[in-house]
Parts: structure tokens; C-alpha cells; sequence
């Protein structure tokens, strides 16, 4: 909670205090509905008209056992007055619904935080699964918090007893109740989850009745018991006009695809194969099949853009999607995209590496290997979305170029960005470009490897269009025909010409812009999922009367290109990277500039603290 | 747009049409040679035009073949061959698309793809140059070798077991098996013409010789003069007879075949079973996929040809449906699914 604008009484004598911004999180067990309580929460505060961005915390083991700590799955949701660009450095409210949430998440909480613990689950048998001795909730242990101990589990009981469900059914929807308690406190109207709840469950009456009824109870649980002293409002951001939506990166990235194809005229198709983080992009493309969309669940990594490439040489906007192992897999076959010069688009969502490393967490740390993983000279394009509805402005900017330049371009998204979430100001389709894929059709004057004199780029040739036809592959190829060559100034030659029209994108790449002052003493360079910390961390420097200036790159081959120049506006460069420093390594050796990196590699994102902090350090 | 319903209109074009600029450079003597020939040949008379014939392969002798054909074509990556061909044909429904490969190609490196390219029976002609060694590495041995075998990477003999490329296919459900071999051209040439015009994955193996790192692997059925008694040429609805007197055959006895000779030991045409390369069962296809000399005739023809749907066409189909049921995909629509709130 920032800021305590004003206090006033209410009728029933209780306080409401007016907040700019709030962060809760719901923790419980995997089974306890934690993601939808969260999610409830978020629409329910975007309708209002706050600002928000929220982030999942989901557990590894997908059927942890009951209770234990492996189990605890969360939900980070932060709402706002204002702007808000992260979901949240630590929660002011922990919304706790057994012990094993509880002992994972306290950490989190600031001194003199909300916490509202379901007191029914701290049995002897839960407290033994969370490895607690003593209970928490009287052992004194929590008394640097605002504890609020609710029997939920109980409550919710007694309210449905009536309901006829079974005490399982019940017992499901103890989620409902927190929520409403949550809805209570920040003066949130029940009704968009009451809607839902309605469509959700329509086909069983009884069901949706009965959670309708949780959050009921909930909400007049905080209405009526004298526990809490007082309750909240945060008022509607000032965002810009227009129609909204809360969007998750994935879902971002998704519909930016499928626009792409609709903005080409040329249908999508995706070779995929699951893997975390990115099945969620598979599972909504799947879905919007009515798009034209063809998906191709493939026997594996390899198979995925094998297809890929096969599609993107018929013709289609091609797609293929993984996450870290799943891109060292692609390396072969991607460079067999950058002999043959075919439009693909490699989507990447970064999870903690190496190896299997940990596929829930987030991490920045592909960049080397989707810039440099391949053998031979093999350059492709990588751009790298900021925020989660960014996703779908970078998935379009990944098949403009990939389409204009016939070349792999990687999408660098990440877990965070991936599964988390903000308002999208929905765009008008109208006001996007076309994307002309701009098929060879000349038998006259077709040659297979003859360039674009503007963007180096070769014809794109689909089979059965009549005399066009020729042979593309992995095999060196001379220069123009695009017969096979062993001839070493022809492969001098061609790696020079390939690796041209990747620095040749630059003349499509919008020069980096900065936040703040054109020059100064400090630059916080960022790219990817850091933008929203970097910003928020920059604004509050600044607000405090410091020389902090940022920038954020969304290109990161080839880089804008007056990037060298501004950098040396600055005495200081601070990159902070969910890695060991790996763009910094392409600034220092690129433009030559010292620049200083902020590396944190826990499998989360910065916080705001973090970037806050090294500032102060650098500046004083 | 041709369509694999294919019209018999040769269109003009004659086995010269297909054949590009390109200087052929296998070894002289090379099993491929043969191969490429009677695919040129069969091309005609599929009726298809060039533009929509595509040729994709992997690495290996073999898998120079596209160059040599002028259709298109892609000489991709080691073992992938089936899986760009199978994202072109799935996009592409239209095109009739042919995957060149060999034993190390298919069977080591991209043994993975192939049991998936058959089971989802992507509507491709799958052609597998088998000659039992790694050529254009300078002779190791592959996956089909035979076991023991000598080669420079196997100085002491091999001490893995070979795999039946017939056999995997039917146990991947492929719905088409076949078998050739190179210097037989007229069977070859009759046999790819069968693989082209099966709708559905179409797996034909060519027993192909390298003179140089495998000379004469196959000589012991194969030579023109054992032929006759050493192979089987199947024929659907026909008794399996072979022999340069037709007068030996394959009887089934219980759960394993048996050579008899027709005219002794009272056994008749009668006894001889019937080849029915439609049956759905696999089990007998299986029996002939693992035939092997001395003591049988190695089958050669169409083993097994089934009909089902195949991937391509499902897929085109499901897109269809969801066309006609949801209708057309509106943008704005996708855009404000779910919940939605205006900003004044
Ligand atoms: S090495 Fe063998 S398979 Fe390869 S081209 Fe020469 S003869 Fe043919």
C-alpha cells in the first residue's frame, strides 16, 4: 500500500481509507483454486477501472500431495490508481489458506502486512506437512504482521450446509469465500465474478449457486464482524481512453500470430511440441483453428520446425514455439533456415536454465544461444517483447521482418511475461500495416538466390507456381543460381551477403528512445521482461530529484541503430539482466562502452527494490 | 490445382522434363542411378504438373536425388526429411510431395520421424535407398547392416542387431509397404507408380547397391540369374508362386509360412496362399516383411496397401468444419473475448 490519501468514517463507524495502489496474493494448496481467486480478483478490479498486473506462482509437481510445501501455488495480483508496470515487489496482503502457504510466502510480507490466514487448516497434520513445530498462528511467531485468523473452511461450511453438495463440493469452494472476504476489504463489487460464475457452471445449478453463495458469505463476513477495522477504496486509473481487456502474455503473443497471418493473407501454421511455458500458446492456437490456423503437434523439438520449415517453404506464415531445451533442440534446423533463407519465426519463452533447470521460473538467459547457437556464420533476427500485451505487437513485428527479410527471426518472450498479465488497450485492426509476402511468380527473370537490392532478401518461390521450380538446401549455394558451390569465394561471398541482410533489418528498426534526461550521469539499459521493474524503479528515482534516465530494447539483432551514440551520452550504463550479463557482453564488445550489470538469476523477476537500490548505490 | 485424384493426362511432358542441368554424381555403378531413372520415367505418367511435385530429402548418397529432378525440391538436414515434408504436405494438401532417404537417414538419425510420419499417414511417397552401409561417409555400418559385419568402423564385426525397415513401417501402421529393387527397373518403375497413386503414406524400400562400400550386398537374390528362385514377386489377389518354374509357393502353417512346391507331396495351387495386400490385419504383411534368404524367397511388390483417412485430408477437413460451424474467424471478435471495460 503507497500511498494513505484519506481516512473518513463510515455510517457503520467504521474506517474506509482511500490506497493508490495494493498488491495481494492468494497462496494455498494447488488444489485450493489460488489461480482463480486470482484471476477473479483481477477482472473484477480491471472492470472497476484500476490499473494491474498480476503474476502466477505455480508449482512445479503438478500433483504435489496435498498440503505439502512442493504443493503451495499462488497468485500475485497488483491494482492501481495510476500506471503500474510489474505486479508488485511484496504483497501488502498475503491471503493465506494452509500452513505450507503460509511458511513459503511469510518471507514476502513487509513488517505490519495483512495476512489472513484460513485458520481451520493449522491442524497438528497440516502443521506437520509445512515441517512447522509450533503453531504459528499462537506461538507468537507472526506478531510482526496484521493477523487476521479466519476459520474459512468452517465458515464456508456452515453457509453451504444447505446446498445438498457434498462436503468435497463444499469444501472447493472455500476460494469463493476468501474472495469475497478480499472483495470486502477493497470495496470490489461481486457481481463480474458472479457472472462468471453463472456462465462458468451454468449446466449445474447447484454448483454455481453455491460458490455465488461463498462469496456472498464472504463478503458479509467482512461486512459484519467487528475484526477488521476498517476497509479500503482504490480509484480508477487515468489510463488511456478506449476499450480494454486483461490479457496474459501468451494469450498476447497468440493473437499478434494469428493477426500476422490475417495482416499476410497467408495462413498459420504452428509445429510445436509441449513444453512449459509455452504449451499455452499451443493450446489457444489450437483452439482458434476457425482462424485457418493448422496445428502441428509434432513427435518432438526437432520434428516441430522441421514442419515448420516445410510449411514456410509452401507458403504459410510459419511458427514454431518452445521454450531453452526445447531451442537447443531447433539449433540445426534453424540454421538450415538461414541457408535456405525462408520466413520462420522461432518463439522462445524463456524459462530457468540449463538443462530441464526449472520450468515454472523465469530467466533471461537464452539470449546468447538464440543470437549465437548454431554452427557456421548463422545470423538470425531476435526481438524480445517488454510487457505481457507487448507480446502481440513484437509476435506481428517478428513476421514483418521474417516475411520481408526471408530469414529465422527468435521471439524472446519469458515465463513472466508469458504468465502474467495487464489491461490491453484492444487496437483497431484497420490501423495495422499489411505484411505482403510477395511470392515470386516471374519465370523469366526468377533467380532462386537473386536479392532485393533494398533488403538483401531473395525471392520467396512456393511450389506449384510453374516455372519456378529449383532446389533449395543445406548445401553451400552459388550465389544467384542457387546451385550447389564448393567454391570457397562464392561461400565467402554468400556468409557476407547472409549475414548483410540481417544488419540490413535496421533500416525497419525504430531508433531507441529514452526515459528522462538525453544525457547524464546514469542509463538503465534494459530488454525483455526487466521493462516494467527498470521503469517503475527509474520513475521513483527520478520523482526523488535523480539523474536516472532508462531505455528499453525490444530488437536486439540488429540492435537500433543509434544505440552506440546514446550510450555515450551517459557517463554510466547499469544493465540489469535475469542472466550473468549476456546483452551486456554484445554492448561492451559492440560499442565499447563499460557498462555495469545488474545480474540476479533466482528463476523470478526484479523487483522494483533491486533496480531502486543499485541506483542509489551508483548515484549516491 | 492437380489434385492426388490424379487425371491420366500425361500433359506433354516425357521423362526428359524432369531431368535438370545438374551433373549426376554418384559413383558410376551406383544402385541410384536406377532409382532416379525410373522415377523420372514413372513422373510422366502420373499426370501431375512439375510445379506441384516436390522431392525433399535428408543426407546421404541418396538424398542428392532432388537435385537431379526438375520439380521442386529441398536437400534438407540429417533424418528430417519426413518432417518438413509432412508440415508442406499439411499445408499444402495439394502437392504431391516424395521423401528420399536412406537406411542411416531414416532409421538411425531420423528413426523418430519415420514411425510419426507413417502413424499420422501424411499422404507422402516415402522412398528408402537401403543399401545396408553409410556411403557418403566412406563406409560405416547403418542400422540394416547385418550383424557381424566388418566395415572401417566396425573392424571386429558389428555387435548390434539390424532392424526390418518393412517391419518397423507395418508396426508404425503405415497403410502402404512395398519393396523393390534397383536393378529390376521394370518392377521398380511399377512400384513407385503404385506408391504415387496410394493416398496416404506410401513406404517403399529399394534394395539399393553401393559397389563401393557394400558391393554386391543384395548379388544373392537379386542377380538376374537367382532371381527368379530367390525372390517373390506379390501380386494382390494372386497365389504367392515363385521360381523360374513357377512351381514353388508359400503355405501358411499355423503362425509361420512355409515353402512347398506345387506337384509334390500332393500339394496343389490350391494350398498356396492367396496374396491380399488390402487385408487390415497386419500379421501376415509382418510374416513377409521379415522373409529372408536362403531358406525363403525375399518378397518384393506390394506388401501391404490400406485405406485410411490420411492427416493431410483430416486436417483440411477439421479446418473446414470449424469454417462452417464458427465461421470465419473475426479479429475485433477475438480481441474482446472475455471480459472487456471502456476507458472514458
Ligand atoms: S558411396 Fe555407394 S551409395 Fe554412395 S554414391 Fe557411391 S556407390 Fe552409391
Amino acid at each position: 500500500m503507497t500511498t494513505l490519501t484519506k481516512s473518513s468514517e463510515q455510517p457503520e463507524g467504521r474506517e474506509v481509507t482511500e490506497l493508490d495502489r495494493v498488491t495481494i496474493r492468494f497462496v494455498g494448496d494447488s488444489g485450493d483454486g489460488m489461480q482463480l481467486a486470482g484471476t477473479q480478483f483481477t477482472k473484477t478490479s480491471a472492470v472497476l477501472g484500476n490499473d494491474i498486473s498480476t503474476f502466477p506462482d505455480i508449482p512445479a509437481e503438478i500433483r504435489a500431495p496435498q498440503g505439502s510445501l512442493p504443493g503451495v501455488s499462488g497468485f500475485q495480483v497488483s491494482f492501481s490508481s495510476h500506471d503500474i508496470f510489474t505486479p508488485g515487489d511484496a504483497p501488502d496482503v498475503l491471503v493465506a489458506m494452509n500452513p505450507a502457504a503460509l511458511k513459503t510466502n511469510i518471507g514476502d510480507l513487509p513488517r505490519g502486512g495483512i495476512l489472513i490466514v484460513n485458520e481451520d487448516e493449522f491442524s497438528e497434520t497440516n502443521l506437520k506437512k509445512a515441517a512447522y513445530k509450533d503453531n504459528p498462528l499462537t506461538d507468537g511467531s507472526l506478531s510482526a504482521y496484521r493477523l487476521y485468523k479466519v476459520p474459512i473452511t468452517s465458515l464456508t461450511q456452515r453457509a453451504l450446509k444447505d446446498t445438498g453438495l457434498t462436503p468435497v463440493q463444499i469444501d472447493r469452494c472455500k476460494n469463493m469465500f476468501a474472495l469475497g472476504l478480499t472483495y470486502w476489504m477493497y470495496s470490489r463489487p461481486l457481481d463480474t465474478t458472479i457472472r462468471w460464475v453463472q456462465e462458468k457452471f451454468g449446466k449445474n445449478k447447484a454448483v454455481a449457486d453455491a460458490n455465488v453463495m461463498a462469496v456472498k458469505a464472504g463478503h458479509a463476513f467482512g461486512e459484519t464482524t467487528e475484526m477488521f477495522a476498517s476497509h479500503y477504496i482504490v480509484p480508477k486509473a487515468k489510463l488511456k481512453p478506449g476499450l480494454y481487456r486483461n490479457i496474459t502474455g501468451n494469450e498476447a503473443t497468440a493473437l499478434g500470430f494469428i493477426t500476422a497471418s490475417k495482416l499476410a493473407g497467408r495462413p498459420l501454421f504452428y509445429g510445436s511440441y509441449p513444453i512449459t511455458p509455452a504449451s499455452d500458446v499451443l493450446h489457444e492456437l489450437a483452439r482458434l483453428k476457425k482462424f485457418g490456423v493448422r496445428t502441428f503437434q509434432a513427435e518432438d523439438e526437432i520434428a516441430a520446425i522441421g514442419a515448420t520449415i516445410g510449411a514456410s517453404f509452401g507458403g504459410s506464415l510459419a511458427l514454431t514455439g518452445t521454450s531453452g531445451p526445447g531451442l537447443a533442440l531447433k539449433s540445426e534446423a534453424i540454421g538450415l533456415a538461414v541457408m535456405v533463407e525462408l520466413p520462420l519465426v522461432i518463439m522462445d519463452v524463456q524459462r530457468a536454465g540449463p538443462s530441464t533447470g526449472m520450468p515454472t521460473k523465469t530467466e533471461q538467459a537464452d539470449l546468447l544461444q538464440a543470437l549465437y547457437g548454431r554452427n557456421g556464420e548463422s545470423p538470425v533476427a531476435v526481438v524480445a517483447p517488454a510487457t505481457p500485451s507487448d507480446c502481440f505487437n513484437i509476435a506481428i513485428e517478428a513476421f514483418r521482418i521474417a516475411v520481408k527479410y526471408r530469414t529465422p527471426v527468435i521471439f524472446l518472450s519469458d515465463g513472466y511475461l508469458g504468465m502474467g498479465s495487464e489491461p490491453w488497450l484492444v487496437p483497431n485492426v484497420d490501423d495495422l500495416a499489411p505484411i505482403d509476402p510477395d511470392f515470386a511468380s516471374d519465370a523469366a527473370t526468377f533467380k532462386p538466390y537473386a536479392r532485393d537490392p533494398q533488403t538483401g532478401a531473395p525471392p520467396w518461390a512456393i511450389p506449384g507456381t510453374p516455372g519456378l521450380e529449383h532446389r533449395i538446401g543445406g548445401l553451400e549455394k552459388a550465389d544467384i543460381t542457387g546451385n550447389v558451390s564448393y567454391d570457397p569465394n562464392n561461400h565467402d561471398r554468400m556468409v557476407h551477403l547472409r549475414a548483410e541482410k540481417i544488419e540490413r533489418i535496421v533500416q525497419d528498426v525504430p531508433d531507441v528512445e529514452v526515459m528522462g534526461e538525453p544525457g547524464g550521469p546514469l542509463l538503465v539499459l534494459g530488454w525483455g521482461s526487466t521493462y516494467g521493474a527498470i521503469t517503475t524503479a527509474v520513475m521513483r528515482a527520478q520523482a526523488q530529484g535523480k539523474k536516472v534516465t532508462s531505455a528499453h530494447l525490444r530488437h536486439l539483432n540488429p540492435l537500433p541503430k543509434n544505440l552506440g551514440e546514446v550510450l555515450r551520452r551517459y557517463d554510466r550504463v547499469l544493465m540489469p539482466e535475469v542472466n550473468l550479463g549476456q546483452l551486456r557482453l554484445i554492448v561492451r564488445g559492440k560499442y565499447l562502452v563499460d557498462a555495469i550489470g545488474l545480474n540476479k538469476v533466482a528463476g523470478r523477476p526484479f523487483t522494483i527494490a533491486d533496480i531502486e537500490n543499485k541506483i542509489t548505490e551508483l548515484l549516491g | 490445382m492437380v489434385t492426388t485424384d490424379r487425371p491420366e493426362n500425361v500433359g506433354g511432358l516425357t521423362r526428359k522434363d524432369f531431368v535438370t542441368d545438374q551433373e549426376v554424381r554418384w559413383c558410376p555403378g551406383c544402385g541410384d542411378y536406377s532409382i532416379l531413372a525410373q522415377t523420372q520415367r514413372v513422373m510422366p505418367e502420373l499426370g501431375i504438373p512439375r510445379e506441384n511435385i516436390v522431392f525433399i530429402s535428408g543426407i546421404g548418397c541418396s538424398s542428392r536425388l532432388p537435385y537431379y529432378m526438375n520439380t521442386y525440391g529441398f536437400h534438407s538436414i540429417h533424418g528430417r526429411a519426413p518432417t518438413i515434408a509432412s508440415g508442406l504436405k499439411a499445408s499444402r494438401p495439394e502437392l504431391s510431395v516424395w521423401v528420399v532417404t536412406g537406411d542411416g537417414d531414416a532409421f538411425s538419425i531420423g528413426g523418430n520421424h519415420i514411425l510419426h510420419v507413417l502413424r499420422r499417414n501424411v499422404d507422402l511417397q516415402i522412398i528408402l535407398h537401403n543399401n545396408e552401409i553409410y556411403g557418403l561417409t566412406k563406409g560405416q555400418y547403418s542400422p540394416t547392416s547385418e550383424f557381424g559385419k566388418r566395415t572401417k568402423s566396425s573392424p571386429y564385426g558389428t555387435i548390434d542387431r539390424p532392424l526390418h525397415p518393412l517391419s518397423v513401417a507395418i508396426g508404425a501402421e503405415a497403410t502402404f509397404v512395398a519393396r523393390a529393387i534397383d536393378i529390376d527397373a521394370h518392377q521398380l518403375a511399377a512400384t513407385l507408380d503404385r506408391a504415387a497413386r496410394h493416398r496416404g503414406a506410401s513406404f517403399v524400400e529399394v534394395y539399393q547397391n553401393c559397389n563401393i562400400f557394400n558391393d554386391g550386398a543384395f548379388a544373392e537374390f537379386a542377380a538376374k540369374e537367382v532371381r527368379a528362385d530367390r525372390t517373390i514377386l506379390l501380386e494382390h489377389g494372386k497365389p504367392m508362386i515363385f521360381g523360374k518354374e513357377q512351381n514353388k509357393g508359400l503355405r501358411l502353417n499355423g503362425m509361420t509360412f512355409e515353402v512347398v512346391t506345387i506337384g509334390e507331396n500332393g500339394v496343389t495351387e490350391a494350398d498356396i496362399m492367396v496374396h491380399d495386400e488390402t487385408r487390415e490385419d497386419p500379421s501376415v504383411a509382418f510374416l513377409l516383411s521379415r522373409m529372408e534368404g536362403p531358406a525363403f524367397p525375399v518378397p518384393v511388390g506390394v506388401i501391404r496397401a490400406v485405406q485410411r483417412p490420411t492427416y493431410d485430408q483430416l486436417m483440411q477437413q477439421q479446418l473446414d468444419e470449424i469454417a462452417r460451424a464458427e465461421g470465419p474467424g473475426d479479429l475485433r471478435e477475438l480481441f474482446t473475448e472475455g471480459d472487456t471495460w471502456t476507458v472514458e
